[in-house]
């Protein structure tokens, strides 16, 4: 298979299974072998690009020009790669685990959730391979708004008000913001190519600069940066697989992924290096960090504090690009893979926790441990890898992106990492030492249960393995992030 | 025969009408119009192939020679718009025959069908006319017969919208015939392309001035510019379902489209206009139409009527496009007129299945609308897309084009306003999703069935026409930009 076929199909795949899934929506156990099916033979496909991207080819697929100069067009180069095979594998495992879930808890419209599910993929997919700028932008409004039928699935007033937060806020801030920024920059650069080396260099003054990297910057509401983090609290309503895959993953991390693209393909790390009007993005980043960590702290519900340690750890991404250093940039991509890893793990515990015991609460998880030892031991992985405790894959990313800032003398990012690493420990450590060492309170009726369903087990069992794999066999991310980097210096 | 296009495209539709009134049957009347319809569109294909390239057809009726006799004159701008009405035409007249058979008494079809013949022969008459006086006739004709069209509507009220549209659209040719008399004092012509060379060198500006201001007031009310749009709101609610789509696509954009061709060719060349202060008005109006009716539409309780303040706000962005006085300003005010036409057209074909299956279009009678029509509802939404402007779909590409308009100039809060009305537009769209999808269907609406084929497929070809045009924009946008050349050769 020729890479331009390669590239079609990933597109083509979910979308096709999305259909399939529609049909099999008569046979429950045909619907979902079609989902994973359908997410085994993306991974494969996007697998299958990898090597030729590693070995520094950047293959590329033409589907027509939209208007005058402004074409859909697919180009792979490192950081896509890496978020694609992130989101296309993390897939296969959430669709295993949602199997679970999903029949646990007796979930209705589960057919409408596959579909929104492997649309939402497609969509991720094509942001990951997206070769401009238009086409970026249309993948990353599609993804908004095909998720939002999955946040919502509730159909309740709670999941309507959401809906409304979440459309509000990344259409919003993509329509405000985004859509000027790009057509700005179409404009004055007169093209919307990726570039390495950016392509508004010499063209804007540094004013300019300053002003189209904020439009960037808070017109991609999906990365979370504060104050247009409400959103990603707020999805929460949705079924935990959602919260998983879509809001600790896909979804968010397509946000990071643009600003990280923009930042190293359309402006230029050495562009912008130095110039003193884009000094505000490591301070609004390290902001973030800090402020939703703290939020964090204070939240009982156990998927809100995890809602906003993501707002805290995809600042961190933002931060790594925002320091402009080699380093902290391939500390920023490597943080991509990592804190997915880590925190689909704490999802995927969650929504264990909730379909065995239906407990939401961090205060009501004393002793759980006993009773749900899997779970929970994959909630400690999930946890250390987040802090940065090595041998799992938090840590690398979090060690290239210290580097990178002490590299740059960047004082303020070198704080905020510090500070930042302490206060994830003090949001996630008491709920590990609440479930192993606290004595379960006799008043909580926990009834009989033990370990959630089987299909959640495994599938928290392998992202939590993947967290230490990586650790181990992180070369092939190293390359992946190393080759941006090397793009970048 | 290919040498009377420009005759025919107006005269087929035109006798097709007494013709109708002559046999007094509903059935042949429908099949009369849809053959007529196609015509028209077989016609403004053949019309449009030939000026494509920036060629002129000009057609001297009786062959008298202009600017003596009246002339039919094609050239881009015209046969662009032409193409529009005749599409639209040609999809609605399909979608007309189960929709007019539930909301207009039996006896009155054939009516109908002449009524709405007629209309399509004004609106193309106006289009293809030269003459300023043939223009007002043609403008009379469309505007007689919508009025009937309007109050052939069901709901009582339909006859007073009808009754206000009456009032309102004759003050509008009343000041378009004075501007055009003034006009005819100082040049002595009423051919619009000799008028334009005389009045270059008229000496007395004031009467020129006044017929400026008639004009412009005169084609404001029909094109239904903020605040001259009070008629429609109520126009497009009561109407019957298909006439309310018809006049939605093509209507208003007719009107714009003399607004064009007087703006741009005849005071073009006159040194009056340029010292007028033109573009503030016309930006200050456009940007009132898209913020206030915009915020109208979301407190409306009618579907239809909230489509029909967003009517009022989609038409303040082609006038914003005109009045940016660039290349791609005009060409994103020209593109989204023809956008426009797809979205609206595509929205108020689909509401017209509702209320055919629900018998109102009420918000409070439709909650849960989206389980029982699944269709129905998908394709709003798509529709509602493509009114905020989602990539991949038409108003995108209109957007894309005016943003680029106002950053081009420097305007950067004009592009901010562009962008941040269309977050309004969110607003009103979701509230038709959360009441078709959030709310549980009353036992009525739960034994309601998906709206006959008849009418969905003419309603999804619009839909997919939104996506497909927002993808493949070299035909729109292609002719925009013609056409938006056509208009500013006559600026120099």
């Amino acid at each position: 298979m020729t890479p331009e076929t390669a590239i079609l199909c990933a597109l083509a795949v979910p979308l096709g299974g999305a259909a399939l899934i529609a049909a099999a929506r008569r046979n429950p156990n045909l619907r979902e072998a079609v989902t994973l099916g359908t997410s085994v033979l993306l991974f494969l496909l996007v697998a299958s690009l990898a090597p030729a991207v590693m070995a520094g080819e950047r293959p590329s697929l033409l589907l027509g020009a939209v208007m005058p100069g402004i074409e859909l067009v697919f180009k792979l180069e490192p950081l896509g790669m890496l978020f694609a095979l992130v989101a296309s594998g993390l897939w296969i495992v959430t669709s295993v685990y949602s199997i679970g879930y999903m029949r646990g808890n007796k979930e209705h419209h589960q057919t409408r959730f596959y579909v929104c599910f492997a649309g939402a993929l497609a969509a991720a997919i094509g942001i990951a391979f997206a070769g401009n700028l238009f086409t970026l932008f249309l993948f990353y409004e599609a993804l908004t708004l095909v998720t939002y039928p999955l946040v919502t699935h509730h159909g309740t007033d709670e999941s309507r008000r959401a809906g409304r937060l979440y459309l509000g806020l990344l259409v919003g801030t993509s329509i405000v913001f985004l859509l000027v920024a790009v057509i700005w920059t179409w404009l004055v650069a007169g093209t919307m190519e990726f570039t390495p080396g950016g392509i508004l260099r010499g063209r804007v003054s540094d004013g300019a600069m300053g002003a189209l990297l904020a439009l960037y910057v808070f017109g991609i509401g999906k990365a979370a940066v504060m104050p247009v983090h409400r959103w990603l609290p707020a999805a929460m309503v949705a079924p935990t697989p959602v919260s998983a895959l879509l809001h600790a993953v896909a979804v968010v991390k397509a946000g990071v992924f643009t600003v990280v693209k923009i930042v190293v393909y359309v402006f230029g790390v050495d562009a912008i290096a130095g110039m003193a009007s884009v000094e505000w993005l490591p301070v609004v980043a390290g902001f973030t960090i800090i402020a939703a960590s703290i939020v964090a702290l204070r939240s009982d519900n156990l998927k809100r504090r995890l809602a906003y340690s993501t707002v805290s750890q995809l600042s961190y991404v933002v931060l790594g690009a925002a320091v402009l250093m080699p380093l902290s940039v391939l500390g920023a991509a490597l943080h991509i893979a990592a804190h997915a890893f880590g925190k689909i793990t704490l999802f995927f515990a969650a929504g264990s926790i909730y379909t065995a015991a239906h407990k939401t609460e961090v205060s009501q998880l004393d002793g759980i441990g006993r009773r749900m030892p899997v779970t929970m031991a994959a909630f400690t992985v999930g946890t250390l890898s987040i802090i940065g405790v090595p041998p799992f894959i938090g840590f690398l990313s979090k060690w290239y992106m210290l580097r990178g800032a002490l590299e740059a003398q960047h004082w303020f990012a070198v704080a905020v990492l510090f500070a930042g690493t302490l206060l994830s420990a003090g949001y996630l450590l008491p709920v590990v030492y609440a479930a192993f060492f606290r004595r379960e309170a006799e008043q909580a009726h926990h009834g009989s249960h033990g370990e959630a369903p089987a299909p959640i087990v495994i599938a928290l069992a392998i992202s939590a393995a993947g967290t230490l794999l990586l650790f181990f066999f992180a070369d092939s991310l190293l390359d992946l992030a190393g080759a941006l980097a090397g793009v970048a210096s | 025969m290919t040498s009377h296009l420009p005759i025919l495209q107006v005269v087929v539709p035109l006798i097709a009408a007494p013709i109708m009134v002559l046999l007094r049957s509903g059935p042949i009347a429908w099949v009369l119009a849809v053959s007529v319809s196609w015509a028209a569109l077989a016609i403004a294909a053949g019309l449009f192939v030939e000026v494509a390239d920036g060629s002129l057809v000009s057609y001297w009726i009786g062959s008298w020679p202009p600017p003596y006799g009246i002339e039919y004159r094609i050239d881009v701008v015209n046969a662009f718009l032409v193409l529009l009405i005749s599409l639209i035409a040609a999809v609605v007249i399909v979608y007309s025959r189960e929709s007019v058979r539930a909301e207009i008494p039996r006896e009155r079809h054939y009516l109908f069908y002449a009524m709405y013949a007629l209309c399509l022969a004004g609106l193309l008459g106006i289009a293809v006319t030269g003459d300023a006086f043939n223009l007002f006739v043609f403008l009379e004709v469309s505007s007689l017969s919508s009025y009937v069209l309007i109050a052939l509507g069901r709901d009582r009220r339909a006859l007073m919208a009808a009754y206000q549209y009456l009032i309102l659209g004759t003050i509008g040719a009343t000041c378009y015939v004075i501007g055009v008399g003034l006009l005819y004092l100082e040049t002595g012509t009423l051919n619009l392309a000799d008028m334009a060379v005389r009045l270059a060198q008229v000496s007395g500006d004031r009467p020129v001035l006044a017929a400026l201001a008639f004009i412009t007031v005169g084609i404001s009310l029909k094109l239904a510019l903020f605040p001259l749009h009070l008629w429609l709101p109520n126009a497009y609610a009561y109407a019957p379902s298909v006439v309310t789509a018809f006049l939605a696509a093509t209507a208003t954009k007719v009107s714009i489209y003399v607004l064009l061709r007087f703006y741009f060719h005849v005071f073009g060349g006159s040194a009056i206009f340029d010292a007028q202060p033109m573009a503030p008005i016309w930006i200050t109006l456009s940007l009132a139409a898209m913020f206030i009716a915009s915020a109208t539409a979301i407190f409306q309780d009618n579907v239809k009527r909230l489509f029909a303040y967003s009517s009022v706000a989609q038409i303040g962005y082609m006038t914003l496009g005109a009045s940016l006085g660039s290349f791609t300003g005009l060409t994103g005010g020209i593109v989204h007129l023809f956008n426009h036409a797809l979205t609206k057209g595509a929205l108020f074909l689909l509401l017209g299945g509702i209320a055919l299956r629900v018998g109102t279009i009420r918000f409070d009678a439709i909650g849960g609308i989206g389980r029982v029509m699944p269709l129905t509802s998908f394709g709003i939404v798509l529709g509602g897309l493509s009114l905020i402007g989602v990539p991949a779909t038409v108003g995108f590409v209109s957007k894309w084009y005016l943003v680029l308009a106002t950053l081009e100039r420097g305007d950067w809060w004009l592009a901010f306003a562009i962008v941040g009305s269309s977050m309004l537009a969110v607003v009103y769209v979701w509230r038709f999703v959360e009441a078709a999808y959030f709310r549980e269907p009353s036992a009525e609406v739960a034994r309601l069935r998906e709206a006959p084929l008849s009418m969905l497929v003419p309603a999804w070809l619009m839909v997919l026409a939104c996506v497909y045009f927002g993808l493949d924009t070299q035909l729109t946008l292609g002719g925009a930009g013609a056409a938006a050349a056509e208009l500013l050769r006559g600026r120099q």
